[in-house]
């Protein structure tokens, strides 16, 4: 298959030519709920990372096996079962954090950024290009989830990771923290790099 | 079908062969065998987190009871001085309108007495149920303490009823009267103030504590009658 992206290739394009959130509009759903602190925003990122990692690996091994009706069922068994061992190991290990996530852990499974790339990617190709396909994307995921979450944990309390960096006479736009404003940063954002990439 | 049931009738063997590899569960072997591969590994996962998850529960209900009871300054003196307190964790049963209404209560006991009571119960908040602890004195006569275990109300105004600022408030309300949610500034022993912009949140918790001591009130202290 020479026309396939190689591995190196599938890395860059994950992070920002082809981004999940800000050019495939993919995995809005986390985008938007749990992008109120950084906290919240690096382990769901996490958990992503882990999730889409061994999916795309596992999907890769038994890419050969695969009939093309019965794929999806494939896909989703997989991801299924690795989003409820991140789940698990969470509420082990991280219990607040998992009680603050709630129900968006489990929502990880019908996360289309994973499903996209093992139909993509790891149903196609060799092991060590989806594993590098799944790290790229994750870290595109990873860098549009902060950077909105950055921005409303700023604006929405003063704080960063839960740190004041805004002086204690900053009203809190608690709006930011909100749904709201989870909608007006995204739609900023996505408009600033939709105008940033048309001028080049 | 006509076809298909001939072949088999001269037992034609690619015809067999075809009919197997058309059969759904042969088509669905890597499905069926990957449910399979994956159910154990969530078996396992499971086996082995399992206990540390429930842990982790009981772990945030124990460590919260001692300050329910005595109030955060004298539970910090105790621990400073190492002295434990006893916690007995019971079931209680209430039969409310012909419903069975289960109730786990911890008793905490000093050198052999009774000093206090923690019952976990959860209701209907704004936002999904709101479980939490509720100390009570030995007599249950006044409240000691509110927690909130779990919550889902909107961030940044439901979400308030967390903050330690707004529980205190509950500390040594009497429970002979229900408590009342005002929002021009609570007044009255039974009064509590809302949360500005979270009126129903503030309800809910108010109402929830109100339903659990008036279910518990006759339970724990037997000859007293109850109020329910």
């Amino acid at each position: 298959m020479a026309d396939q992206p190689t591995a190196t290739e599938r890395f860059i394009q994950g992070v920002l030519p082809e981004n999940p959130v800000y050019r495939q509009l993919l995995g809005l759903c986390p985008v938007l709920a749990v992008s109120n602190n950084m906290k919240a925003a690096v382990t769901m990122a996490a958990s992503v990372t882990f999730v889409l990692l061994c999916a795309n690996v596992v999907t890769s091994l038994i890419r050969n096996l695969l009939k093309p009706h019965l794929r999806i069922v494939v896909f989703t068994l997989t991801i299924a079962t690795f989003v409820t061992i991140a789940d698990r190991i969470l509420a082990a290990y991280l219990y607040q954090m998992s009680k603050t996530l709630g129900p968006y852990i489990p929502l990880i499974i019908v996360n289309c950024i994973i499903i996209c790339r093992c139909e993509v990617c790891a149903s196609k190709q060799s092991v060590f290009t989806a594993a590098s396909d799944a790290i790229g994307q994750s870290l595109g995921f990873a860098l549009a989830l902060s950077s909105i979450a950055a921005i409303r944990e700023i604006l929405g309390t003063g704080m960063f990771f839960e740190l004041r960096v805004l002086p204690a006479a900053w009203p809190d736009w608690v709006i930011m923290a909100l749904p709201p404003g989870a909608f007006l940063t995204f739609g900023v954002m996505l408009a600033a790099i939709n105008w940033i990439s048309s001028n080049k | 079908m006509m076809m298909e049931s001939r072949t088999r009738e001269i037992k034609d063997s690619p015809g067999m062969w075809e009919r197997i590899k058309k059969n759904s569960l042969v088509q669905g072997w890597l499905v069926l065998l990957l449910a399979l591969f994956f159910g154990s590994a969530l078996a396992s996962v499971q086996l082995s987190l399992g206990p540390k998850i429930e842990m982790n529960k009981l772990n945030e209900t124990l460590s919260k009871v001692p300050e329910l009871v005595l109030g955060a300054s004298r539970a910090h003196e105790m621990e400073a001085k190492n002295q434990e307190l006893g916690i007995e964790p019971m079931t209680i049963e209430v039969n409310k309108n012909n419903k069975r209404v289960l109730y786990n209560v911890y008793k905490t006991t000093y050198n052999g007495e009774i000093n206090g009571w923690v019952a976990k119960t959860s209701g209907q908040g704004y936002a999904g149920s709101i479980e939490l602890l509720l100390g009570l004195d030995p007599g249950m006569e006044l409240i000691t303490g509110l927690f909130i275990l779990d919550q889902k109300e909107t961030p940044g105004l439901g979400n308030k009823i967390v903050t330690e600022q707004w529980r205190k408030q509950f500390i040594n309300k009497p429970t002979k009267n229900r408590l009342i949610v005002v929002k021009d500034g609570a007044d009255a022993v039974n009064e509590i103030d809302a949360i500005t912009g979270a009126t129903i949140s503030s309800k809910s918790v108010s109402n929830i504590m109100n339903t659990a001591i008036s279910d518990l009130k006759g339970q724990l202290i037997s000859g007293q009658s109850s109020n329910r």
